[in-house]
């Protein structure tokens, strides 16, 4: 950043071209150089301190009362163009191609078999609710969020009969989906924890290294991913977190990871928390798929269970994005699990002070959706049948895709699509085959060839296995 | 379970065998935090049992009977909204729609700037959000840049450009003895400060203090940010809800565009479209030309993609519902001038009981200065006498939100503010 850094002088300041260059859209009007004048003569008379600043060379713009309409120069004018988000870019990618054809699958947003993004029916049951009660109102939520959504969230991961709920050893603050839950946590790592230093699985959510580094963590890898079996790299992984200094952070997906949708089996989690636990490694769970992966919450949140029920400590991002289909409402939770409740109470105030900088207090109608739909019986019924129905839907076209596959005799193996798990496939194809498959059949994908399961519908998977069968011929 | 049996039995706490150092808390060196001083007041506020409790402390908006408001153009808005809408995830930059209707306000309805496409503008989460995001920018792009902040100013203001690592340096604002403007150290300390400073400016109803620069005096300070190359960054969380008219709040603003200053601004509608928890702002920052503000605004979404990814979508629909409807759009510009007005009413009615019960003390202040707060300049011991005795709760500073006085308790409140200042 240093390198971009120009002094004003630089900027051509005091050039006068620069100043004659202003744009035409600022309008020098002679009411304006009028009342210039004026003030300009009654500030020069009263201030001895502006005369020595009209001689001083550093000045950036002359006081002249006379001058023209002033054309400030931006401070900011050295600033180039950021690189397009690259998972939130191949939407608008998408977006552009007029091709009937098209295919949408980067970023991981669920669709119908229609290609139609989905609100859940007991959303909108949900909404109705909140929008019917008129003595609902819209104050601010305190710093820490809707206090009943936080208990609730809370016991939705770690099970409604968790020893460290009932002995309210757990903070659980409400925060911007699964991004913000990490940013806090991330935050507050950086200003109270000893080990500045988290490892994050090799590959994993683009946004991840970003949000960790500017929270102030330096950030490490650990190996995750095995492109020669396209499952997991177990023994790569027990050997690098097995080398992390004690005491490191360690983020772990708690089910369908992300980008690979290859998770560890339960005897390998067994393994990993051991491992983790004899060198005092602390564990930051991502959990933005429970209930999505396998179609069960409560499966899906055996891991993170697993390692709460050893007496320990840990910190876990939820998101209900994907769960409950409330993406853009930015609803999700941040929980510390503490040895007690007197750590767990210190460690919320501090958290606090890490979230009122940044934006005070979190959003509540997507906390209060939530709220409304957990709390009720009914309505949780209902939530979890629906849920499983999207599970089935994404199970059902990653069985699809390996069929069609198999069927068109598509060099490779190609069984990983029906093992991994969740929203992503890996698909292995590399980046010269995901851009031939862009331009040739207008299929979008992120370039590390990852796919979104959710995009696909039994008319599109033919269309999809085509483009793959050609990709892999076209290029080995 | 034998597992952990073996592990308590070699006990806790300090033990030096790694191994078992899972075992202790990580976070035994964490203090509890001070508690914040604003949003304390609240907490203690709903603490106390007593009947004829007053809450003048948090600024959110109070209707006559002391309830909070959900306006009406509010209401209709969401009817519109349940149900027809889905709800993926906007764009990193916020809803397209509801920033360009949140730069009009602004930036006025027919503003050049916003035709010729130089302004950089995402939606944030609400002004504190604004801040941030332009704080973190500030420290990206200008790092030996520092920010200059009003004494007084709302107490988040310096944590959040503290979190963003850039450095603060304070300018004059208020003027105890006269309970108002101290123009000619505000005038000096702009020139003081070396050329090319940012400064932080309150648009209109300064918070804490609700003490403004005249027209006339905004007009001298953009003089002389000019002479100085200063950026000026405006914190607007009260347009329309000041004088009841947006366009008028917004007279800071205009001025500075004027003159031809690029400057940024910070919208936030917790206020004025009464939405304080939907989060709803925006960030603005005026450029030389579009292709500039592209890039302005892409540096922007690389700021808050590692923050929150995108915004929440359910406030900006209120909002672009209610802007981009015109029968809307003016039902609720009678609202806020509704909420306005009632505040202007409710500080001429505590001026003038206190007066009425023999003040010798003078209290012109409270119906000079403008917006949700007024600087009441009683002292911190009387502030206490005030919770102590009388059950009315503000913060330390004596800033009174003007919101939470009702026709009700207007009369309580003056006699109990006459009964701790009259001995000062």
């Amino acid at each position: 950043m240093r390198q971009q850094f120009t002094s004003l002088e630089a900027h051509g300041f005091e050039s006068p071209t620069t100043q004659s260059a202003f744009s035409s859209s600022i309008s020098s009007s002679s009411a304006t150089d009028r009342r210039l004048k004026a003030l300009a003569r009654h500030l020069v008379d009263a201030s001895p301190v502006m005369d020595s600043h009209s001689q001083n060379p550093n000045d950036t713009v002359s006081p002249s009362p006379t001058s023209s309409a002033f054309h400030a120069d931006s401070v900011f004018a050295h600033i180039v163009r950021a690189p397009e988000d690259p998972i939130l870019g191949v939407t608008v990618a998408y977006n552009k191609d007029p091709s009937p054809v098209k295919l949408n699958l980067g970023v991981g947003a669920y669709r119908t078999e229609e290609g139609k993004p989905l609100v859940l029916n007991v959303v909108r049951q949900a909404e109705q609710q909140l929008v019917n009660d008129r003595s609902r109102v819209k104050e601010y939520l305190p710093i820490v969020g809707l206090a009943e959504y936080n208990k609730l969230s809370a016991k939705l991961i770690l099970g409604a009969d968790s020893p460290a709920i009932q002995e309210n050893r757990v903070t659980t603050v409400q925060c911007l989906s699964g991004t913000g839950s990490l940013r806090v946590g991330g935050e507050f790592l950086a200003r109270h924890y000893h080990q500045l230093t988290i490892y994050i699985p090799l590959p994993t959510w683009g946004n991840h290294p970003k949000v960790f580094t500017l929270a102030g963590l330096s950030v490490k890898t650990y190996r995750y991913y095995d492109p020669a079996t396209r499952g997991l790299d177990f023994q790569g992984l027990l050997e690098d977190l097995g080398s992390a200094p004690s005491g490191a952070i360690v983020l772990l997906h708690a089910c369908a990871h992300n980008p690979t949708g290859v998770d560890p089996t339960i005897q390998q989690w067994e393994q990993i928390r051991q491992l983790m636990r004899s060198k005092a490694l602390l564990p930051f769970f991502d959990s933005a798929y429970q209930g999505f992966a396998s179609g069960s919450l409560d499966a899906d949140a055996q891991p993170v269970r697993m390692f709460v029920a050893d007496g320990g400590e840990c910190l876990v991002a939820q998101s209900y994005a994907k769960n409950m289909g409330l993406y853009g409402e930015r609803v999700g939770a941040l929980s510390i699990v503490c040895k007690s409740a007197d750590v767990a109470s210190r460690v919320e105030s501090q958290l606090k002070l890490v979230i009122r900088p940044m934006y005070s207090s979190p959003p509540i109608h997507g906390a209060s959706i939530v709220a409304t739909i957990l709390k009720d019986r009914n309505l949780y019924t209902e939530w979890t049948i629906e849920l499983k129905a999207m599970a089935d839907r994404i199970i059902s076209m990653r069985q699809q895709l390996f069929d069609a596959l198999r069927a068109r005799g598509t060099p490779g193996d190609w069984s990983h699509i029906i093992k991994q798990i969740g929203m992503f496939t890996f698909t292995g194809l590399n980046s010269e085959q995901v851009a031939f498959m862009t331009r040739q059949y207008h299929v979008y994908m992120t370039s590390d060839g990852r796919i979104s399961m959710a995009g696909l519908s039994s008319r599109t998977v033919p269309h999809l296995a085509d483009a793959i069968h050609a990709a892999v011929t076209s290029f080995a | 379970m034998a597992f952990r049996a073996v592990m308590s039995r070699r006990g806790t706490n300090r033990s030096s065998d790694i191994g078992a150092r899972w075992m202790s808390t990580w976070w035994g060196n964490v203090e509890p935090a001070a508690k914040d001083p604003i949003l304390g007041v609240t907490e203690a506020f709903l603490a106390d049992p007593s009947p004829s409790k007053v809450n003048v402390g948090v600024g959110a908006y109070r209707d006559d009977n002391g309830k909070p408001v959900v306006l009406e153009c509010v209401r209709e808005a969401e009817r519109r909204i349940a149900g027809h809408s889905n709800m993926e995830y906007l764009p990193m930059g916020g809803s397209v729609k509801m920033v360009e209707e949140t730069l009009k306000l602004a930036y006025g309805e027919n503003s050049e700037f916003i035709k010729d496409k130089r302004i950089a503008a995402v939606q944030s989460l609400s002004g504190t959000g604004a801040c941030r995001l332009f704080a973190d920018f500030q420290k990206r792009f200008r790092p030996d840049s520092q920010i200059y902040i009003p004494v007084p100013t709302w107490a988040n203001h310096h944590n959040i450009w503290r979190d963003a690592q850039v450095p603060q340096r304070t300018f004059h604002y208020y003027l105890p003895e006269t309970r108002g403007l101290d123009f000619a150290s505000l005038m000096d300390d702009i020139k003081n400060a070396p050329n090319g400073s940012f400064f932080l400016l309150h648009a209109c109803a300064h918070n804490p203090t609700g003490v403004d620069p005249t027209e006339e005096q905004w007009r001298e300070m953009s003089y002389q940010f000019k002479a100085k190359g200063h950026f000026a960054f405006f914190d607007m969380a009260y347009q329309g809800f000041a004088s009841g008219d947006p366009e008028r709040d917004a007279k800071s603003i205009r001025i500075f565009l004027e003159d031809g200053h690029l400057i940024g601004i910070a919208q936030s509608y917790a206020k004025n479209m009464g939405l304080y928890g939907q989060r709803v702002g925006c960030l603005s920052v005026l450029c030389e030309d579009e292709k500039q503000a592209v890039a302005v605004k892409s540096q922007l979404q690389q700021l808050a993609r590692p923050m929150y990814s995108n915004p929440p979508l359910h406030g900006a629909l209120i909002v672009s519902t209610i802007l981009g409807d015109p029968e809307l759009k003016n039902l609720w510009l009678k609202e806020v001038k509704v909420m306005a007005d009632r505040i202007i009413g409710m500080r001429t009615a505590l001026r003038e009981n206190l007066e009425k019960l023999g003040s010798p003390l003078s209290w012109e202040h409270i119906t000079n200065q403008i917006g949700m707060f007024c600087y009441s300049g009683l002292t911190p011991e009387q502030v206490d006498r005030l919770t102590s005795e009388f059950h009315i709760y503000l913060t330390r500073n004596g800033r009174i939100s003007m919101a939470g006085i009702t026709t009700g308790n207007v009369g309580y409140l003056a006699n109990a503010i006459n009964e701790v200042s009259k001995s000062a």
